[in-house]
């Protein structure tokens, strides 16, 4: 690594200010209201109380990572085809992905419902052809549903991204060595992709393990995730100090997931387009 | 302009009639209010509300934030919040300096307590005669310094006529196995717990942890009749009859009834809760005047039924109440006589151990039933799979590095 510049350290100054001023100081601050107890003296009470929620801890990220999983495996051949389609083609479709994302995430999940709701546009079609209506609102896949579409478009494009940079010399070749199509997917288009697939997991997991607007909504608060209970801490017991601790754990918890996911991305052929390193 | 003159006209009458009344006190006259409209106009004010709990223009009815902006020159800064709790989170964190806030009482006692109102001039506030004298004196404000009542309203049990039967008057409906999985709980802890509480009789300020104990095991009795814990989702709900029971607040019963007239109401017999917003000055305020001159307006005769019949909320303004266009003055709902008129019982502020015990109940409650043995299972088979997958991909690894070394 050479030596940065004058001029390099002023082009980050705004970023470097950002980030200390919008991340690392809110995390100083989380940081330092878990440790403290109303008075401001240190403690460990708040880090001992979340035993209690360990299995709210757990099952928040097993939630995230099965809604993970549904958005990669829907996403993947999405952008797979529409990186391979026209480019004018391609302009369309991924406005067609973004376009969810033009409302607010509020009304988006307010919408789900009113499709899934037992006396909702789904089950009202389904007892005018006769069929027996579904209950669908109020369980765990009415939970999964809603993460799957609202954090569907952040999996869609960094996969996308990765995808059209691909050069598809590189999958010519493989097919003039007699590879077949789906040996050139799995040895060749698929481990360069990677980086965009993990950016993508981590766009869509992160959110999903800590929201609380959808559970809320769709799981009728039936499901709580610890997202619910870190805005109850906060909003109405008005314990900082435990919701703080919540959240500093959750962070946490977070880290190492993607830390087992980053082993899958090895160290070689780093095609740039994702967002991580 | 003609609405404007004719708001100017009506209010130049009320004080010439006012300033007869109260002598004692010097409340400013109609001249004195336009000179200050004069003085302060350019300035603004910045207004912290509940969502949808003002007149605002859609559907043609008054746009009360224009009207008061026209009348003075004084701009104003709205903002909406959903809970208490949140305009209380807001106001404590300092971000932001708010001239007028509308809390409800509990609320209203807790702000008080902490020091963040300010007392508010009632020389500025002529139509503070128009607010009837049963909202005056509450236990949250009773020498009536620092708040003026906006709106009162009381919580009873929703239901729909075609899916419950006979004519239900007790909290006991929300726990009728009859109606399982089609009764809405609150998904607040306060109200929630409300519920039981009136209905076993509970005092619902009480300090008490074992009081609170046995409410949080009538809700965990309740919970398998739940269908789900909702906040304004309810209105889809209820009027599209995907539920069929709920608690709700009076005034957005009302709303629902438009939408879905199989819809009835009561208000428990065994009591329920009853609650005042009222508007403050907080410290913070750096335009307490103009603020003050925004509650006067707020409580103009003509401004307060525009809001009373576009919130369908009771009002405490009897100037509204005696005005024959007022569409729901009659209204049982609303305004029930005195021998209709519900046992109720305001919230009072809760100390910060009976919070913290309230909400991890209520935490609880919410966690109750998700199998425990489960997800540990599941967690455990992907961790399995996943670390099988990176001791493969790393032998793999391995092994190709020796390929390369040779």
């Amino acid at each position: 690594m050479q030596k940065k510049t004058l001029s390099a350290k002023l082009l980050a100054s705004p970023h470097i200010v950002w980030s200390a001023l919008f991340i690392i100081a809110p995390l100083i601050m989380v940081a330092y209201y878990s440790f403290t107890n109303a008075d401001g003296n240190f403690t460990l009470e708040n880090i001992k109380a979340l035993s209690d929620y360990k299995e709210v801890f757990l099952n928040s990220i097993w939630y995230g990572i099965v809604a993970t999983i549904i958005c990669l495996v829907i996403a993947y051949p999405t952008a797979y085809f529409i990186a391979r389609s026209k480019a004018r083609v391609q302009s369309t479709m991924i406005m067609l992905v973004m376009l969810p994302m033009w409302t607010s995430l509020l009304v988006r999940t307010y919408s789900i419902m009113s499709l899934i709701e037992n006396t909702g546009i789904i089950n009202t079609f389904l007892e005018k052809i006769g069929l027996e209506p579904l209950q669908m609102i109020n369980t765990s896949g009415a939970v999964i549903l809603g993460m799957v579409y609202d954090f569907l478009p952040f999996m869609i494009l960094p996969i996308y991204s990765v995808l059209t940079k691909l050069d598809n010399r590189l999958v010519e070749a493989a097919h003039d060595l007699g590879a077949n199509k789906i040996t050139v997917l799995t040895k060749v288009i698929l481990p360069l992709s990677r980086s965009g697939i993990l950016s993508g997991i981590t766009m869509v997991f992160v959110p999903s393990v800590s929201t609380f607007y959808i559970s809320q909504k769709l799981g009728g608060g039936n499901f709580a995730l610890i997202g619910e209970i870190i805005e109850g801490q906060f909003v109405t017991s008005n314990n900082f100090n435990l919701g703080a601790a919540l959240s500093l754990v959750l962070m946490v918890l977070i880290l190492i997931c993607m830390a087992i996911m980053n082993h899958f991305s090895g160290d070689e052929e780093e095609s740039g387009g994702g967002l991580m390193p | 302009m003609k609405k404007i003159a004719a708001l100017l006209l009506a209010t130049v009458l009320m004080f010439s009639l006012s300033v007869v009344a109260f002598a004692e006190s010097s409340p400013l006259t109609e001249t004195e209010l336009q000179a200050k409209y004069k003085e302060l106009a350019g300035t603004s004010i910045n207004v912290y509300n509940w969502g949808e709990y003002i007149s605002d223009g859609s559907e043609g009815v008054m746009n009360v934030n224009e009207e008061f902006e026209k009348l003075t020159g004084i701009k104003v800064n709205y903002t909406t919040y959903d809970t208490n709790e949140a305009m209380y989170t807001k106001l404590k964190s300092g971000g932001a300096a708010y001239d007028i806030v509308i809390p409800s009482d509990y609320m209203i006692e807790r702000l008080l307590d902490e020091g963040y109102l300010q007392k508010i001039n009632f020389d500025n506030i002529p139509n503070y005669k128009n607010i009837m004298d049963e909202y005056k004196g509450l236990y949250y404000d009773p020498t009536d310094e620092y708040s003026v009542p906006y709106n009162v309203g009381m919580v009873g049990v929703i239901y729909n006529k075609t899916m419950v039967k006979g004519n239900p008057t007790s909290w006991s409906l929300m726990w009728d196995k009859e109606y399982k999985g089609q009764v809405l709980q609150f998904n607040n802890p306060r109200d929630g717990f409300a519920t039981a509480m009136f209905m076993m009789g509970i005092d619902v300020n009480t300090h008490d942890e074992a009081e609170w104990q046995k409410a949080y095991r009538m809700l965990i009795e309740q919970k398998g009749v739940v269908q789900s814990y909702v906040s304004d989702e309810i209105f889809n709900k209820m009027e599209s009859g995907a539920a069929a029971i709920s608690a709700y607040y009076a005034g957005d019963y009302l709303l629902m009834k438009d939408n879905n007239p199989d819809l009835e109401f009561f208000y428990p017999e065994e009591g329920t809760n009853i609650f005042v917003d009222a508007i403050c000055i907080p410290k913070s305020s750096q335009n307490k005047e103009a603020a003050e001159l925004y509650i006067n307006f707020l409580l103009s005769e003509e401004v307060a039924l525009a809001n009373a019949e576009y919130l369908y909320y009771a009002t405490p303004n009897k100037a509204v109440l005696e005005n024959e266009d007022y569409s729901l003055k009659d209204n049982q709902i609303l305004y029930p006589d005195k021998e209709n008129m519900p046992k109720v019982q305001y919230y009072h502020n809760l100390d910060q151990e009976t919070l913290s015990l309230m909400t991890s109940l209520w935490s609880e409650l919410k966690i109750e039933g998700t199998s425990n043995t489960a997800v540990y299972i599941k967690l455990g088979v992907t961790a399995g799979i996943a670390l099988a997958v990176i001791i493969y991909t790393t032998i793999k690894k391995k092994k190709r590095e020796k390929l390369y070394d040779v």
